[in-house]
């Protein structure tokens, strides 16, 4: 209860703290991804379930709802903005029970595989039907329609992020009472083992049918709040490869395992997307790296990597080491991030020359860095196996 | 007759450079379990090796040498990540692959910038090899079709008739009984992985200068070996033969076909049709054509 009272005053609080219209406009993003990455890792964190084509639900949501708006306000129908949203989960809920029935037929990595051609289909399709997509245009819409409601017309940026961080929440709730319920439990079973399911009688085809479903709808809120947030939607950036590629990245960033994970890979995505992209021109390369890196050695995730290393911090033990760490990790990470920014600036600006001392002093830096880290860890990583089971010890 | 025969012809010859990236792919993926997501994009590394070593070195060296330096990284990969990464199971290799697809794509665009390079075919392989009813096959696409027929028999020879091949079997088969007859398992299933990726590297040098080098090549024929080897059936590589060709064919036909549908001209239709393929297959028959595992 604490952790939803917690999570519902940050929500409340965070367009208060910050206040700028940039900061805005990245909190709503952050809300409707969040509902996004959550309803990816109920497919692949609790199912099991590698998507490769999860842009294909959200973007059914953001066209659903682009419709609906544009339908409302032409026809002069009574459907408030706040309900526009469950229109489009109903629409990314019916087409992911559609092709759902194909994709979960198999499981594991066949799965992933035939997500990715069910994505390039839809996407593909999409671009052949203009008069349903938009074609390169895009569809656009104006979200103050008819009289507003309960007088918000949802003009402004703020009420329009009110509205995303009400689903946000709501949203959240449900996908959390969902892993309590027979099918959130079944759905871990069936990633787990679907043998063993099969065996009690279930079909694991048709647990893994109907969350995949449940994603859908979610994945559409997300969609269609996307549509609400920017008032236009394109088919090529909607279904494209890049998004479905962009969930599964930062929901594995923030972490699979944990069912807040996705919740940190939202922030991550909004920040890395469009603050580090203004940044520097290689941050793609950095994104590829961490998670390369995080793929070998931290399978949990940032959320994961929180969860085994904050007990350990909390109880003040292997301070040191922690602090030798984080130093020696410091100076590798600054002599190849500028490396890498010299290499791109190298090859991308035809004026720019490196002075040679500088180069030879990152590389150095690196190397330095690498070999301190490389002994800091030999020292830390046996001691903190030992704190690890130390500390379980206790909790038993 | 003459546009079925040339179509039948360029068909034939796309669908045997689709097998030759969907062969390493079955390869790797029926020996080792890893589906590499990463395996078009060795298959553009290759393009672009062979593009920069055809101006260093000339185009006939580049298609030794190119392949050669794709698979030594392949194999470097699977030392370094891949093993590493075997005892959380096959997902975690995916994503790994996964992951590399975008460092490689980076690299190639810092490398060769975003647009089209221009690879161009050595003077041997310039003009027709002949022509018929008034219609020319160029030399670039036989060579594409002998380069790949070469390759599938030396493979085939290499895995089932000698020695080599034996203990590859016998490694990925029983590899705890390999090992305790003296044979070093991890190796072998490095060479196989590393020689998968050469196999898409050559193919990315005969490829590259027959059809495109540019840096969009990566996704889009990834997602294409892929429906391949769904269709084809998990694992089975005549399956994948089976598949490459089919595909190959029905993309070349539909883009020359010129009837209406729908209202959607087939030629449109045409980079959709080996999704629908899949879907249907995955429909009536979810093995896929030559497949054996149900999942």
């Amino acid at each position: 209860m604490k952790r939803w009272i917690f999570f519902a005053a940050l929500l409340i609080a965070a367009p208060f703290v910050f206040r700028s219209g940039l900061a805005l406009s990245l909190l709503s993003q952050i809300g409707y991804i969040a509902i996004i990455c959550l309803s990816y890792n109920l497919l692949f964190g609790q199912g099991g379930m590698l998507s490769f084509g999860h842009a294909v639900y959200v973007g059914t949501g953001a066209f659903a709802a682009a419709h609906v708006v544009n339908l409302a306000s032409a026809a002069g129908w009574w459907l408030p903005l706040p309900l526009v949203p469950l229109v489009g989960g109903v629409a990314g809920g019916l087409v992911a029970f559609v092709l759902g029935f194909v994709t979960t037929r198999k499981a594991g990595t066949a799965f992933a595989m035939i997500t990715l051609g069910i994505g390039e289909l839809v996407g593909a399709m999409s671009n052949m039907l203009p008069g349903l997509f938009g074609g390169e245009g895009g569809i656009s819409i104006n979200r103050v329609y008819g009289g507003g409601w309960l007088g918000f017309n949802f003009g402004p940026q703020e009420q329009v992020y009110g509205l995303i961080a009400v689903y946000c929440f709501v949203c959240t709730a449900l996908l959390y009472a969902f892993t309590g319920t027979p099918l959130g439990r079944l759905l871990n079973a069936v990633r787990d083992n679907p043998e063993r399911v099969e065996f009690i009688g279930y079909s694991a085809q048709r647990v893994r049918w109907h969350a995949f479903t449940i994603a859908g709808f979610f994945a559409g809120i997300g969609g269609a709040l996307a549509t609400i947030n920017f008032e236009i939607v394109t088919s090529g950036e909607a279904f494209s490869a890049l998004r479905s590629g962009g969930y599964l990245l930062f929901t594995f960033l923030g972490g699979a395992s944990l069912f807040a994970g996705p919740l940190i890979g939202a922030v991550l995505l909004v920040l890395a997307t469009m603050l580090m992209s203004e940044w520097t021109q290689a941050w793609l390369l950095y994104l590829g790296l961490g998670f390369c890196l995080l793929v070998m050695y931290a399978p949990g995730g940032v959320a994961g990597l929180w969860m085994s290393n904050w007990p350990i911090l909390r109880a003040g033990r292997l301070l040191r080491g922690y602090a030798s760490l984080l130093l020696s990790g410091a100076a590798l990470a600054i002599g190849v991030i500028g490396l890498v920014e010299i290499v791109y600036r190298w090859r991308l600006q035809l004026d720019y020359a490196p002075s040679v001392l500088l180069v030879v002093g990152l590389i150095a830096l690196a190397l330095m860095g690498g070999a301190a880290w490389t002994l800091a860890w030999r020292h830390f990583h046996p001691r903190w196996l030992e704190a690890q089971a130390a500390l379980a010890g206790g909790a038993r | 007759m003459e546009f079925v025969l040339i179509s039948l012809l360029n068909g034939l010859s796309y669908g045997l450079l689709l097998f030759m990236l969907s062969s390493g792919l079955t390869l790797i993926f029926s020996m080792m379990g890893v589906l590499n997501f990463a395996h078009a994009s060795f298959y553009m590394l290759g393009a672009y090796f062979g593009y920069q070593l055809s101006l260093w070195v000339g185009y006939w060296p580049a298609l030794l040498i190119a392949p050669l330096i794709v698979g030594l990284l392949g194999a470097g990969i699977e030392r370094i990540g891949l093993r590493r990464v075997r005892r959380f199971g096959h997902v975690a290799e995916l994503l790994l692959t996964f992951g590399l697809s975008y460092l490689v794509l980076e690299f190639v665009q810092l490398s060769w910038g975003r647009a089209v390079v221009p690879y161009g075919l050595p003077s041997e392989l310039q003009g027709p090899l002949f022509t018929i009813f008034g219609t020319q096959f160029p030399r670039s696409r036989s060579f594409v079709m002998l380069v790949a027929l070469l390759m599938l028999g030396s493979v085939w020879l290499l895995l089932t008739r000698t020695r080599i091949g034996l203990v590859i079997q016998a490694a990925l088969t029983h590899p705890e009984m390999a090992e305790s007859l003296g044979h070093n398992v991890p190796l072998v299933l490095t060479g196989v992985f590393g020689g998968g990726c050469a196999l898409a590297g050559l193919a990315g040098v005969v490829g590259g200068n027959t059809y495109v080098t540019e840096p969009a090549i990566a996704a889009s024929l990834g997602s294409i070996i892929f429906v391949v080897v769904v269709v084809g059936g998990l694992g089975s590589l005549a399956g994948a033969f089976l598949a490459s060709m089919l595909i190959g064919l029905l993309q070349t036909f539909a883009v020359a076909i010129d009837t209406r549908l729908f209202d959607i001209s087939v030629s449109q239709m045409a980079p959709m049709l080996p999704y629908l393929l899949m879907v249907l297959i995955l429909i009536f028959r979810p093995r896929g054509l030559m497949g054996t595992r149900e999942t």
